[in-house]
């Protein structure tokens, strides 16, 4: 095993460990904005994309490329976009919490 | 690598820390949205040096139409996820998030296959761990693509969301993952074949499809944060093959997040994940089960106004609202009904159960959205010891998770489930539109205990004639 190979399967691993520990504390009615933020962040497959984009030098690498490039960046955007919309949701109210308003 | 680059590689670290704060952040609503938005940006960075990486030539020659591709990728991809997220309904989140994740499972198949193309027609041969992480990306690459796919359209409708069991489905299943085994094998014996690559390719779609096909709709969220895992790991396998640390980091965490959230919703419904993937009930047929209290019992139907009494004159209320009021979209419906009980001085309360909805935390999204203050929202574990002391029970459009033969009856399919004891409560009030079962398929004996009355109506508007009712009183 070469020392490149080495350290990649290194990060690897303790990157699982990190995940399994950042994860398992969160409260379980932030499970469903969890998990489209976690499925946000593997649009990160949008970086490997572009990398592979700039190197097409033929017709279907280029064609491949394209329709990677496009399922990556609708992975980042529509992620990052629908879990800030789920999120927003959770903001307290201004006026004071479970209180009813003044009417009837 | 000179200055450039190493600067361009730390701020890759420096996204990969963000992804990881960001999760951490997410640990609580209060600074959840907070923890996004540090993700997002992190992904920003990262995108951003990678840019700079390709424009100053490092990452190899740049052909004349790379950046048209890549800026045409962007825009197409880039608009149609931007507007989908934009226009969706919070119902229908549940889909576009597994759609969302087929398309990042897709990229991640095509990095491998671009650059497994790349090599064969260099005609070079490939160290055995870039065959092996080119296998494991393209295989799960190609699964969660075709199986993400497939529970979307199952959630949207465009697939029945019973189990669709084909004759000799099982054998296809078994047949296909016997070819990408020999497949891999072939690769891993340092051949380099591209029709050898393309078997594979074929059977991780076919097995996407084989695979959550016979699995009911109830099961989908366990399954889509399965398949959310698996994009992880094709992620983090594609930076095996691409050599990208930030690749593996990401996919490594995303990887371990989608099992661990899998497990937590795979245990609230008492099931294990292998039970749910190899098909198990989820689809009602032939789970009647034996009966305890057998179903002889009638059922009490109740009109609104009674109801209405019930509710207003009532000190404490718990409302539980399922599926149903999910499907009707009643949750602004439910949360007017509520603010009116408390204008009356009602003591308000919502009992969520881990799985109401169609994802784990999806009733709370739901409720939040109709502005419900999120200290009512109550989890099973809190709420579960004030049935007892509560007049009335609401069950909007619930089922399976107030069933208390989890509790009593061993013989039934759902026998240790946690759920909701809302048959502890003084009364009950059950809005529902039929007799119909739920998702697994079996009778609820809540419905003909003395203490319930039935509100046969949809959920939308069984609480709109409960709020006329009420404003009555």
């Amino acid at each position: 095993m070469n020392p490149e190979l080495l350290s990649a399967v290194t990060i690897f691993v303790l990157a699982i460990l990190v995940g399994f520990e950042v994860i398992s504390k969160v409260p379980s009615t932030l499970h469903t904005p969890l998990m489209s933020g976690a499925n946000a962040i593997h649009g990160i497959v949008l970086v490997g994309t572009m990398l592979i984009a700039a190197g097409a030098d033929n017709p279907l690498s280029q064609a491949l490329s394209f329709v990677a490039v496009a399922f990556a960046t609708m992975n980042v955007v529509g992620g990052y976009v629908v879990t800030d919309r789920m999120l927003q949701m959770f903001k307290r109210r201004p006026t004071a919490p479970a209180k009813p308003k003044a009417e009837g | 690598m000179d200055t450039l680059e190493t600067i361009i590689r730390l701020v890759w670290l420096v996204g990969a820390a963000a992804f990881v704060l960001g999760l951490h952040r997410m640990n609580s609503p209060a600074t959840a949205r907070n923890g996004n938005l540090l993700s997002a940006g992190g992904m920003a960075l990262a995108i951003l040096g990678t840019v700079v990486l390709i424009v100053t030539g490092r990452a190899g020659a740049v052909s004349s139409v790379a950046w048209p591709i890549i800026g045409a990728g962007v825009v197409v991809g880039g608009g149609l996820g931007l507007f989908a997220a934009r226009t969706v309904k919070m119902t229908a989140m549940p889909q576009l998030v597994s759609l969302f994740n087929a398309v990042g499972g897709g990229a991640a198949a095509l990095i491998a296959i671009d650059d497994y193309l790349r090599v064969a027609g260099s005609g070079a041969t490939l160290p055995l761990e870039t065959t092996v992480a080119t296998v494991l990306d393209v295989l799960i690459g190609c699964v969660t693509f075709t199986g993400s796919l497939v529970a979307s359209g199952k959630l949207q409708g465009l697939i029945s969301g019973k189990p669709i069991v084909i004759r000799g489905g099982r054998i296809v299943t078994g047949a296909v993952a016997l070819i990408a085994v020999l497949g891999a094998a072939f690769l891993f014996a340092s051949n380099v074949s591209v029709p050898v690559l393309a078997l594979i390719i074929a059977a991780g779609l076919i097995f996407g499809v084989t695979m959550v096909l016979p699995i009911g709709g109830a099961d989908m969220p366990v399954v889509i944060s399965l398949l959310n895992s698996f994009t992880g790991t094709a992620v983090a396998m594609a930076g095996f093959v691409i050599d990208n640390p930030v690749l593996i980091i990401a996919g490594a965490l995303v990887g371990a997040s989608g099992a661990i959230l899998t497990k937590l919703m795979a245990d609230a419904m008492n099931r294990s994940v292998i039970n749910i993937v190899a098909g198990g009930f989820g689809g009602g047929e032939g789970t009647t089960g034996a009966l305890a209290g057998g179903p002889g019992g009638s059922v009490r139907e109740i009109g609104p106004d009674d109801a209405a009494i019930q509710l207003a004159y009532a000190s404490s209320v718990i409302i539980v609202p399922g599926y149903g009021l999910a499907v009707a979209q009643a949750q602004h419906a439910v949360r007017e009904l509520a603010e009116l009980l408390e204008s009356r001085g009602v003591d308000v309360k919502y009992a969520i159960h881990p799985v109401a909805g169609r994802m784990p935390g999806h009733m709370n999204v739901l409720l939040a959205e109709a502005n419900v203050p999120y200290p009512q929202l109550k989890e099973m574990d809190e709420v579960n010891p004030e049935f007892e002391r509560a007049d009335v029970a609401l069950v909007v459009g619930a089922n399976d998770v107030t069933n208390p033969a989890a509790r009593s009856n061993p013989g039934s399919p759902i026998y240790g489930m946690p759920i909701l004891d809302v048959d502890k409560a003084k009364s009950i009030i059950v809005i529902k539109r039929s007799m119909g079962r739920g998702y697994a398929g079996i009778d609820n004996e809540l419905y003909t205990n003395p203490k319930t009355g039935m509100l046969f109506a949809d959920a939308k508007d069984g609480l709109a004639s409960l709020v006329a009712a009420v404003k009555a009183v």
